[in-house]
């Protein structure tokens, strides 16, 4: 589904590489979860992939179902099924949580030719996926993500990829900043929606998350590139090694 | 001063020209009871003399076509896209053609608790005749403001409105034009006894350039809300004055949507003068192009425990220039003020300019006072968010400008007057986004 292959990207105002030979392949229905040290490059894979300003691809290739991903505008990525959960959620004043997502959801439906969601169903829809993530009225009545605590966006971003049924899940650091009943609340959101259609990238710093996601596949990540690729025991490795000795093993 | 010094000889200059202009005006003779109140306002005018660059007051706006003898034309604009503003509030609609009041246009006057004449044809009442020019009288200190004094002493027409109860139909004032070389001078006068209640709507093209001066007496507990839209038309040269004294425990609301026009001045001059009045004044201004836009404010606390905002928020394209002045005076008397002023920018090019003056002036030690004034580009972080979501550029950076407006909007009380003016903001940001 999503194929990423000898990925080089540079920020665009620095000389500085930060993808350095990146290549990666995630099937549909499979959950695949990246591991690496601060300053390996993990979250701006995630932002490359979703389309944001700043960085320049200088190599290689970033394709969702065989569609060149890297030339599409962000929102047409969005429409063609990839969602990046964000590690830092922005707060929006003045834009009404619930307003911004029938708008995105309408937006996709159009791009993709089909009809809209009625307000009706909509409300109706969105209540029910609230309910499941705990999140209340008051919060879907807010603006985006303004007064929400840190848990609570984290619970926002998963609402808002239940509503939009995307095909190809990035999640950024998405246990960063959870406590441990919002991780469940958050994986068991996550979880909900695995199946045979839609795949995962869940980019994390600890292993914790991947005990409540079960991965299929785990790279380590460093400098840029996946150094090592295993099943769900290399984070196991991980986490009672560290980094060091993989990135030892592997020359990195 | 010494009669040879410079100021003293630019001065005498300026009341020379403005004496020379004054001459050259006859003042309207109806009706026959404000005569002496325009002679009045002459002989202020006289003495302070009509506007210039150089003034403090007028450094980020240049006054020259306001006092200018005459108006250049201004095409005559036809709104054909959008339905009539307020089209499905009940309202009370007096309309103004080319500056003249039009009662053929206009609904019957009639309605419990509210008396309403036109300036033109009105009887002489004690409390006309004591409102008059009397606070554009007041407000011409610290600060002097000649063209509401040119207002008073040239104003042809206008609406005169005396509300004895809780008027829930709101006055819907309708400016239309016809005449691409109209010049129009309107003084409005409003006065709300104890308790008493009106909304006060104004919208719709003046003229090729305006004056309109409100004076508002609000006895103690009166609410009055205004709300002002400054439709499309973009050659507009306009000057609006709003001067409101507010009794005990008194609101006043007042809100501004202005879209286009080449040059906007709007200044308001209020007095808390009983305890407990809240004054709220706020507007949203969007410009594209040759749009020059001022909203200069002053709100003097004059009494304890009131509470003032100030809410003015500004989107700019393609060299449009916006102005902000604000003051808050906090007199000695007026404990327990509280106090907010925010004024803001929203620059959508580089080309956009946002000039304000934010001032406090506390002579009182027991106050809550803040303020701030801010400029700026839409956050690239807000919109790639919300582009990441699947919204397309345009309609994400709409929604933004709309958020970064909703402070201001938030100031109108009335949720059916919002919609509409939401409707026209994305109106004019559709029409506006390339």
């Amino acid at each position: 589904m999503l194929e990423i292959n000898n990925l080089h990207v540079k920020l665009e105002d620095e000389d500085k590489q930060i993808l350095k030979g990146l290549t990666l392949s995630v099937e549909a229905g499979s959950v695949h979860a990246i591991m690496g040290p601060n300053g390996s490059g993990k979250s701006t894979l995630s932002y490359v992939l979703s389309g944001r300003d700043g960085y320049q691809v200088t190599d290689g290739t970033a394709t969702l179902d065989g569609e060149d991903l890297l030339s599409m505008e962000p929102e047409d990525r969005a429409a063609a099924g990839l969602f990046l959960a964000f590690q830092y959620p922005v707060e929006i004043p003045g834009v009404g949580n619930m307003t911004f997502l029938r708008t995105a959801l309408n937006a996709q439906r159009k791009a993709r030719g089909e009809p809209e969601v009625s307000a009706g169903d909509f409300l109706k829809l969105v209540r029910a996926k609230a309910r499941d993530l705990k999140i209340d009225a008051d919060m879907l009545k807010r603006p985006v993500n303004v007064g929400f605590s840190g848990g609570e966006k984290k619970r926002n971003e998963i609402l808002q990829m239940a509503m939009l049924q995307p095909r190809m899940c990035i999640l950024d650091e998405t246990d960063s900043g959870l406590d441990v009943d919002a991780m469940k609340l958050v994986s068991d959101g996550v979880n909900a929606l695995r199946d045979a259609g839609r795949a995962f990238l869940v980019i994390t710093h600890y292993q914790r998350l991947l005990d409540h996601i079960r991965p299929d596949v785990v790279h380590i990540m460093a400098a840029g590139r996946i150094v090592k690729t295993g099943g769900p025991d290399l984070a196991l490795e991980v986490e009672q090694n560290g980094y060091a000795d993989i990135l030892a093993e592997v020359g990195a | 001063m010494n009669a040879h010094s410079p100021r003293a000889q630019r001065l005498a200059a300026r009341r020379a020209a403005t004496q020379a202009r004054i001459d050259t005006l006859s003042p309207p003779a109806a009706p026959a009871w404000a005569a002496p109140l325009r002679a009045a306002a002459f002989a202020r005018l006289a003495d302070m003399g009509l506007p210039e660059k150089r003034d403090e007051y007028w450094r980020y706006t240049d006054p020259a076509r306001l006092t200018a003898a005459s108006p250049p034309e201004a095409d005559v604009f036809r709104v054909t896209d959008e339905p009539a503003m307020y089209e499905g509030v009940d309202r009370l609609k007096l309309v103004f053609t080319d500056g003249v009041f039009d009662a053929d246009a206009s609904d019957p006057v009639a309605g419990e608790g509210i008396e309403i004449s036109r300036l033109a044809e009105a009887a002489e009442t004690p409390w006309s005749r004591d409102l008059y020019g009397a606070l554009e009288a007041r407000a011409q200190a610290p600060v002097p403001r000649p063209m509401a004094a040119l207002n008073t002493a040239m104003a042809t027409d206008g609406v005169l409105i005396r509300v004895t109860g809780v008027v829930s139909r709101p006055v819907s004032v309708i400016y239309r034009r016809t005449d691409p070389a109209a010049e129009a001078t309107l003084h409005h006068l409003l006065r709300l006894e104890e308790g008493a209640e009106l909304t006060l709507l104004e919208n719709g093209p003046v003229a090729a350039r305006s004056s309109i001066v409100i004076e508002a007496d609000l006895a103690d507990r009166a609410v009055l809300h205004h709300i002002r839209t400054m439709g499309r038309d973009h050659q507009r040269i306009a000057v609006t004055h709003l001067f409101a004294r507010l009794g005990a425990d008194a609101r006043l609301k007042s809100f501004t949507l202005s879209m286009n026009g080449a040059l906007v001045r709007n200044e308001a001059m209020l007095w808390l003068d009983g305890k407990g009045g809240v004054a709220h004044v706020a507007g949203a201004a969007l410009g594209d192009g040759a749009f020059h836009h001022d909203d200069t404010v002053f709100i003097a606390h004059r009494a304890p425990g009131c509470e003032s905002r100030q809410v003015f928020k500004k989107v700019l394209r393609t060299n449009a220039i916006g102005v902000f002045q604000g003051k808050i005076l906090v007199e000695r008397a007026a404990q327990l003020t509280d106090g907010y002023q925010i004024s803001q920018s929203l620059l959508l090019d580089e080309r956009s300019q946002f000039l304000a003056k934010p001032e406090l002036e506390i002579y009182a030690d027991d106050v809550k006072c803040s303020h701030g004034s801010t400029s700026g580009e839409i956050d690239a972080d807000h919109l790639f968010y919300l582009r990441a979501r699947g919204v397309p550029e345009d309609e994400a950076k709409l929604l933004l400008v709309l958020a970064f407006l909703a402070e201001a909007l938030d100031e109108i009380e009335r949720g059916e007057l919002v919609e509409d003016m939401q409707q026209r903001l994305r109106g004019w940001l559709e029409r506006h986004s390339h």
